[in-house]
């Protein structure tokens, strides 16, 4: 008789997680990355429960898509993660005809280095590295080089990129160097000169996503920040103080893409919430809501002069052929930028 | 097997009930054995720490141990004498040993150590400083303040230590409230924010409560007639406290410092809001070592040279308290 | 005099303790979203908040989790003490460190290392290891608040008990658990509240998946965090106030 309860009691730990398997997409995506109504047109059209979490830096996303096979249907990494998780092999290759909205993807981001012939990535926005200012308190000439980060007009009103790449990339191309650079001399140089921006005393502070709100507020005169997010505080700014530049030396451009992760449960509903974010309506509804670039033609067009009159969202020919993508790094030179940015955070 | 939120809350009580059940199924059967000796009520917990704790500690010391080959190596350990250790390695074999010569030893986790030990030890003496008079005065029983008072310093614990480390971070901010004080009394704005000063601040603030009760559990234990006493015999109130209460308090005092310290040399999270990142504690440095970098075995190490230190001041603390009669908050 | 001094240094701790969280309460009243700027009093926080699935969640998540791993560690602490209690001076004393060591071990490497077990076992993370993980780090803490209260007993109580005819069981139930009520009593708070303010550890034991609501406003404070979350703690701040003056009221009267 007890051994029986024992067991109608293990039967019930184990039940309600096997039951509610089905009909669910498990989806890992940014902090503030989608319109949420979207989510809930979703389910309300395919029945599907989405559950949504979020995070908030690539090396976050990577640790958890690692430590959590299975757990996770949909996940949005950057260009170089994609090409990460596709190298230790846990991305799913695509099957496009169950993509039909694929064919809506801007020509220009197709078949990309991180992933020849988009075979295990759809993108889902795209934008650039740039300088976010306060024009009241910066003069525009300075922001045409990543030096005025270095400019002692500007000591202490600097906010800087907690986040390796980014923060090393920047000042490697501030050197004229490659922001993929494997020449330890060139990551030495970088290293040396953020830590001598460091104790110099340049940097406000080092963070993330939370810069556009501290612009906004007028906290700093200058942030580092991506696209989208320069385009949230300009907006947000009721004054007009805030502008974005992307310096002449070049910068970085970056495309977050919906993968499939091989360990995927519900790849069925997996590919339909994909190809929903493909559908141009779907897609216009998500740049209208977080204001990143878009990747889907027919969600442009649908923009129309809105969307097409955002410098920021738009950067001229000129500019463009001066950026470049994160390419992922092995182990080696991962170890090397990881032990680096580690000085640049501990100097004092 | 994968539990996720998908789950509606009663799923969750029922998969706990089950938990519950099988638990008290468990003790059940230890006591209906009547001859059963009573220590034998210890074996759920003592093999729930085997699972839970004992073998957990034992994988830290494996991965702090081997290589991400998983042989058996003390590269982990220099490489937290020397930070650029691993580096170095990689280098020699990608750029060459020229190169890899170039490299000099770095002292980035000693010293975010030696900053740590530095910061939590400010931290202890100043919450000790200010916890000492306030646990006094609040078991003074002439103040007549009773129960209210420890309740009051309750209270704020149970807001959630994010939140009130943020709350800080909008007071201190160059917009924030005290800096639109100091303009309006014309003194001017500050920046009072993302230095070392607002990370001590965030910790004190944290840590307070818990210098405060074990000192106050311990002095409202004192026999009022003590000090009495003292005064009967001719010692004024300062040497009453001095000579009386203060040597009787020690117990308090130890476990108030353990409890403030041992926290504090691992704090992490303070340092990123209030400091603004400028500088990071062992608490930072550890976690980026297993998220950010992925690199376990030299997270690992660091964690069981983390462990040992503390043991190693626990120990000394101590011996100056060999009952161990400190009264925790409990 | 020295006493209006006194109550005055305790006033100014006390105004230390509680000015950030009157800040967050009064922000959370705020109707903008900045928090440099007040745009005026409003409630729409709180109607968001309710609307937050998200939040709602974690909030389950979090009670959910401090309840059940406060009646489980409840339970296996108290029958541990019982147990400690009645042992031999080696056995105890070897079962005195072990309790002692998660006291010893910052969280950080608590958290750390149950991660590591829960990857190298392979059992995702998720709820279940967030629950054992919180009755791990519970369970020490009231077997320390029942054990002193086994001490304090007369020893003899329970065995003129069995001589008197008792079963063991009868004993148990009838004299040793009603000697140590209070300790019991003690300890599961002290557990509820480890439990409900617990991050680090729950940061390290849970998927993304299932957050809680340390973990959830630790992923938002990377973003600039929304007064949502003020409205949040200061409903649970008034929420919990309003249960210890209920405690404190009855405890009181009895």
């Amino acid at each position: 008789m007890k051994k029986l309860i024992a067991a109608l009691l293990l039967i019930a730990l184990l039940l309600p997680a096997a039951a509610l398997a089905d009909g669910v997409v498990n989806v890992y995506n940014w902090f503030d990355y989608i319109d949420e109504s979207v989510l809930e047109q979703f389910e309300e059209e395919t029945g599907i429960h989405v559950n949504y979490m979020n995070f908030t830096t690539n090396e976050d996303m990577l640790v958890m898509v690692e430590a959590n096979p299975g757990a996770i249907d949909v996940v949005f990494p950057s260009e170089y993660c994609v090409q990460r998780l596709l190298n230790k092999g846990l991305l799913m290759e695509l099957d496009f005809s169950r993509i039909p909205n694929f064919s809506q993807i801007a020509a220009n981001l197709l078949d990309p280095s991180y992933d020849p012939g988009n075979a295990h990535s759809v993108p889902y926005m795209w934008g650039t590295l740039g300088i976010l200012y306060n024009k009241e308190l910066v003069d525009e000439a300075d922001v045409s080089t990543w030096g005025v980060l270095w400019n002692e007009k500007y000591k202490g009103q600097v906010l800087m990129m907690d986040s390796i790449r980014d923060g090393m990339g920047l000042a490697l191309k501030y050197l004229g160097y490659s922001m993929n650079s494997t020449d330890y001399t060139q990551l030495r140089a970088a290293t040396d000169l953020l830590i001598q921006q460091k104790t110099s005393g340049m940097v406000k502070s080092y963070g993330l996503d939370e810069f556009k709100d501290k612009m906004v507020a007028g906290e700093a005169a200058l942030a580092v920040v991506y696209s989208g997010d320069a385009q949230y505080a300009i907006d947000l700014d009721e004054e007009g103080r805030l502008a974005y530049a992307i310096p002449e030396e070049g910068s970085n451009i970056w495309v977050d893409c919906a993968v499939i992760p091989a360990a995927a449960r519900n790849v069925d509903n997996a590919y339909a919430f994909i190809d929903f974010l493909c559908r141009p309506d779907v897609a216009r509804k998500n740049v209208e809501e977080i204001w990143y670039c878009s990747v889907n033609t027919g969600a442009i067009e649908l923009l129309g002069e809105e969307y097409a009159s955002l410098y920021v969202l738009n950067p001229s020919e000129d500019i463009r052929a001066r950026l470049e993508y994160y390419n992922d790094l092995d182990a080696t030179w991962l170890t090397v930028y990881n032990t680096l940015w580690q000085e640049v955070k501990q100097a004092n | 097997m994968q539990f996720n939120s998908s789950m509606p809350w009663w799923s969750y009580l029922l998969m706990g009930a089950g938990l519950l059940a099988f638990i008290a199924l468990v003790a059940q059967s230890i006591w209906r054995h009547r001859g059963v000796h009573r220590s034998l009520f210890a074996s759920p917990y003592t093999l729930w720490m085997i699972v839970f704790t004992v073998l957990p500690v034992v994988l830290i010391a494996y991965y702090a141990f081997t290589d991400s080959a998983g042989g058996f190596t003390l590269d982990n350990f220099r490489a937290f004498w020397d930070s650029n250790h691993l580096m170095r390695e990689q280098l020699r074999s990608a750029a060459g040993d020229e190169v890899a010569a170039t490299v000099v030893r770095g002292s980035v986790n000693i010293d975010t150590l030696v900053y740590s030990l530095w910061m939590a030890f400010l931290c202890t003496a100043i919450c000790l400083l200010l916890g000492y008079p306030a646990a006094l005065f609040m078991a003074d029983r002439q103040m007549k303040l009773g129960a209210t008072i420890v309740v009051l310093f309750i209270i704020p614990m149970w807001m959630n230590f994010l939140l009130r480390t943020i709350a800080w971070m909008s007071l201190l901010e160059d917009t924030g409230l005290i800096n639109q004080l100091l303009e309006a009394m014309g003194l001017g704005k500050r920046q009072l924010l993302y230095n070392q000063g607002a990370v001590l601040l965030g910790m004190i603030y944290n840590f307070l409560p818990f210098m405060v009760f074990p000192i106050y559990t311990s002095l409202s234990k004192l026999d009022p007639r003590l000090s009495e006493a003292a005064a009967d015999l001719g010692c004024n109130s300062w040497r009453t406290l001095y000579k009386v209460i203060m040597p009787l308090s020690i117990p308090g005092v130890i476990s108030g410092i353990t409890m403030v310290f041992m926290p504090s040399v691992t704090t992490f999270f303070i340092p990123r809001v209030l400091g603004g990142g400028h500088t990071q504690m062992f608490g930072d440095l550890i976690e980026a070592k297993f998220l950010t970098e992925g690199n376990w075995n030299v997270g690992s190490a660091l964690s069981l040279v983390m462990m040992l230190l503390i043991l190693i001041s626990l120990s000394i603390l101590r011996k100056a308290d060999p009952n161990g009669e400190g009264g925790g908050i409990a | 005099m020295t006493k209006v001094l006194k109550r005055i240094y305790l006033g100014l701790i006390l105004i230390f303790l509680y000015m950030p969280i009157a800040v967050l309460i009064v922000q959370s009243f705020n109707a903008g979203k900045s928090r440099a700027k007040w745009e005026g009093v409003s409630l729409h926080w709180y109607i968001d908040l309710f609307n937050n699935t998200a939040i709602m969640n974690a909030l389950w998540v979090t009670l959910s989790v401090a309840l059940l791993a406060t009646i489980v560690s409840t339970v296996i602490g108290t029958l541990a003490a019982i147990g400690i209690h009645s042992m031999r001076k080696r056995p105890q004393a070897m079962m005195m460190t072990l309790t002692n060591l998660p006291n010893t071990m910052p969280d950080i490497v608590t958290g750390i290392s149950l991660m590591l077990l829960f990857i190298f076992t392979q059992v995702d993370r998720g709820y279940v290891t967030m629950l054992l993980a919180h009755i791990t780090f519970d369970t020490p803490y009231v077997i320390l608040s029942v054990l002193p209260k086994l001490k304090q007993m007369n020893k003899h109580t329970y065995e003129a008990a069995l001589d008197l005819g008792a079963t063991p069981r009868y004993a148990l139930l009838h004299v040793l658990i009603p000697e140590c009520k209070q300790g019991i009593v003690t300890g599961a708070l002290l557990a509820f509240t480890l439990s409900l303010d617990d991050f680090t550890v729950s940061y390290f034991t849970t998927s993304p998946l299932v957050q809680n609501l340390s973990t959830l406003i630790y992923s938002a404070t990377k973003l600039g965090i929304t007064p949502i979350y003020y409205a949040l703690s200061a409903l649970m701040f008034v929420v919990l106030l309003l249960l210890l003056l209920a405690v404190n009221r009855r405890t009181q009267e009895n």
